[in-house]
């Protein structure tokens, strides 16, 4: 079963208390961070449950059609207030109950002070193909 | 037989089958099936003739296609079953496919991907792998290119300055697979160097090496982006350092400057320094400055503040940058550093964070992450 595993700048819930930005964190925090997601991605790798994993940039806009023969209207960059999401995983799970477990891994990426930054992560699956023998 | 002398064989066997009356998709597709073939079978059963079995195999690949192609059609094969005889001039034929793959009617990713494939030889899955899009995807847009520059002479000189963009493409874009892109960029352009008597070719090679030449340097563990200034300077490759300089030198000494001779003399320039306070940085602007007038790309404006900054201080940098564009990337990182030399810790903490929010890469964001969490530790009078 594959699962979403979706990564937020923000919205969602409201973050636990204490939450600091990356830059206000010391450069040894920071670095260990970044050191746990990359052996969360390794750890993935092997257990081979890993699908993909990408970041994006913070910068972009919504876009619709707006008629033939017209430009497509552009409504952005995004507005303050909107949900952004800023990268994501994708796993190839036994079950629901191992995404859930995994996304709750990924979370406790420490943070400052080394502790776990406790970051809220969406979990989605995805709807698959239909099978081939139905029913 | 080791895969690169395989692969160096690609171009010169698509000439052969060109000459004998393919058209260039057709010869293209046919020797791109004997080479997956070659590398299923020769490691088993190596041939005595490696260029000679390429050229029948990919041949009869060919008359196949077009057997199928004519009863598909109801009409006649064009081209001769039995080859003519004749004189094969491999060199002129490798050259042409330089230019008939970055042709200038070509969006750059599709040349890129069709002078890997025909001209270095690369499968279509290894290009794939290289660039992290699906095979299909790859197979799709190589077979469009192809179609695009359908009916053009394969006899006639191409543009050469597309040449060199889409071989620096393929060395600046160093993404993932078991192909090492740049090597493979130097490859090419190291044969290409060999077809041609242009400087700025020579240039663009001169430029790799020395680049090459930092590369176990530029990386720290875990991926982790090392900026010039503090890259450990004892393991750059002085052999490649040296071939480069030579043939910058050469090229130089011919009296025909070009954009990427004066790329290639700052990376000299940078290689010839023991650290980043020994560097000429002078000498350094005064590259920058052909180079603009060569260029006028804002992006060597801003490259030639970083320049200024450490030339004639950080104040002076930050004057430089006054006619660059707050829009091109890296400018916040630019303007980020140039603050924190000049000891405004705070200006350049809030710089370094909208550089992150900026920035084009994981590396890249990590890295100016990890500054902007330096400087602020450094204000708030921690220790380093």
């Amino acid at each position: 079963m594959r699962y979403l595993l979706l990564k937020h700048y923000r919205g969602g819930p409201a973050p636990v208390e204490g939450w600091t930005t990356m830059d206000r964190w010391t450069p040894a925090e920071v670095d260990a961070h970044m050191r746990y997601m990359r052996d969360f991605a390794d750890r993935l790798q092997e257990s081979g449950e890993f699908v993909d994993g990408q970041a994006l940039a913070p910068e972009g806009t919504f876009v619709r059609y707006d008629g033939a023969g017209r430009p497509p209207v552009t409504d952005g960059p995004f507005a303050e207030t909107k949900d952004l999401i800023a990268g994501w995983f994708v796993i190839d799970v036994a079950s629901w109950d191992r995404a859930v477990q995994l996304a709750g891994e990924l979370s406790a990426a420490p943070g400052a002070g080394g502790k776990p930054i406790q970051e809220w992560l969406e979990v989605r699956p995805f709807l698959t193909e239909a099978p081939t023998v139905a029913g | 037989m080791n895969e690169s002398l395989l692969r160096e064989l690609v171009p010169a066997v698509i000439g052969v089958l060109v000459r004998r009356g393919a058209d260039f998709a057709s010869a293209e597709d046919a020797v791109q099936e004997a080479l997956i073939r070659a590398l299923e079978t020769w490691p088993d059963d190596p041939p005595r003739e490696p260029k000679g079995w390429l050229v029948a195999v990919a041949w009869r690949k060919f008359l196949d296609a077009a057997r199928a192609e004519t009863s598909r059609r109801g009409r006649e094969v064009a081209v001769q079953v039995e080859p003519p005889a004749g004189p094969a001039p491999a060199t002129d034929d490798t050259l042409r496919l330089y230019f008939l793959c970055a042709h200038p009617t070509l969006p750059p990713a599709s040349a890129v991907a069709l002078t890997l494939r025909a001209v270095g030889g690369l499968t279509t899955r290894q290009i794939a792998a290289a660039y992290l899009v699906p095979e299909a995807t790859m197979a799709q847009r190589i077979s469009r290119a192809k179609r695009r520059i359908t009916g053009l002479p394969l006899d006639q000189a191409g543009d050469l300055g597309t040449v060199l963009r889409v071989l620096y493409l393929v060395f600046n874009e160093g993404y993932g697979g078991d192909v090492d892109l740049a090597a493979e960029a130097i490859r090419l352009t190291r044969q290409l160097v060999a077809l041609t008597a242009e400087p700025e070719v020579a240039g663009l090679l001169a430029l790799m090496l020395l680049h090459h030449a930092r590369r176990a340097s530029r990386t720290g563990p875990q991926g982790r982006l090392v900026p010039l200034r503090d890259q450990d300077r004892s393991r750059w490759d002085t052999g490649l350092i040296a071939e480069g300089v030579v043939i910058l030198q050469a090229a130089l000494a011919r009296d025909r400057l070009g954009e990427y001779q004066a790329q290639a003399a700052i990376a000299a320039l940078h290689a010839d320094a023991r650290t980043t306070a020994e560097t000429d940085w002078v000498q350094i602007v005064e590259w920058y400055d052909e180079l603009l007038q060569l260029t006028g790309s804002p992006v060597v404006r801003l490259n030639r503040a970083v320049a200024v900054g450490e030339a004639d201080g950080p104040r002076a940098g930050l004057a430089a940058l006054a006619d660059v564009s707050p829009d091109l990337p890296r400018y916040a990182a630019v303007t980020a550093y140039l603050h924190e030399r000049a000891g405004d810790l705070d200006r350049a903490g809030e710089l370094y964070v909208e550089a992150a929010r900026a920035a084009t890469s994981v590396p890249e964001r990590d890295h100016l992450t990890r500054e902007a969490a330096r400087v602020r530790q450094v204000q708030g009078g921690a220790p380093c």
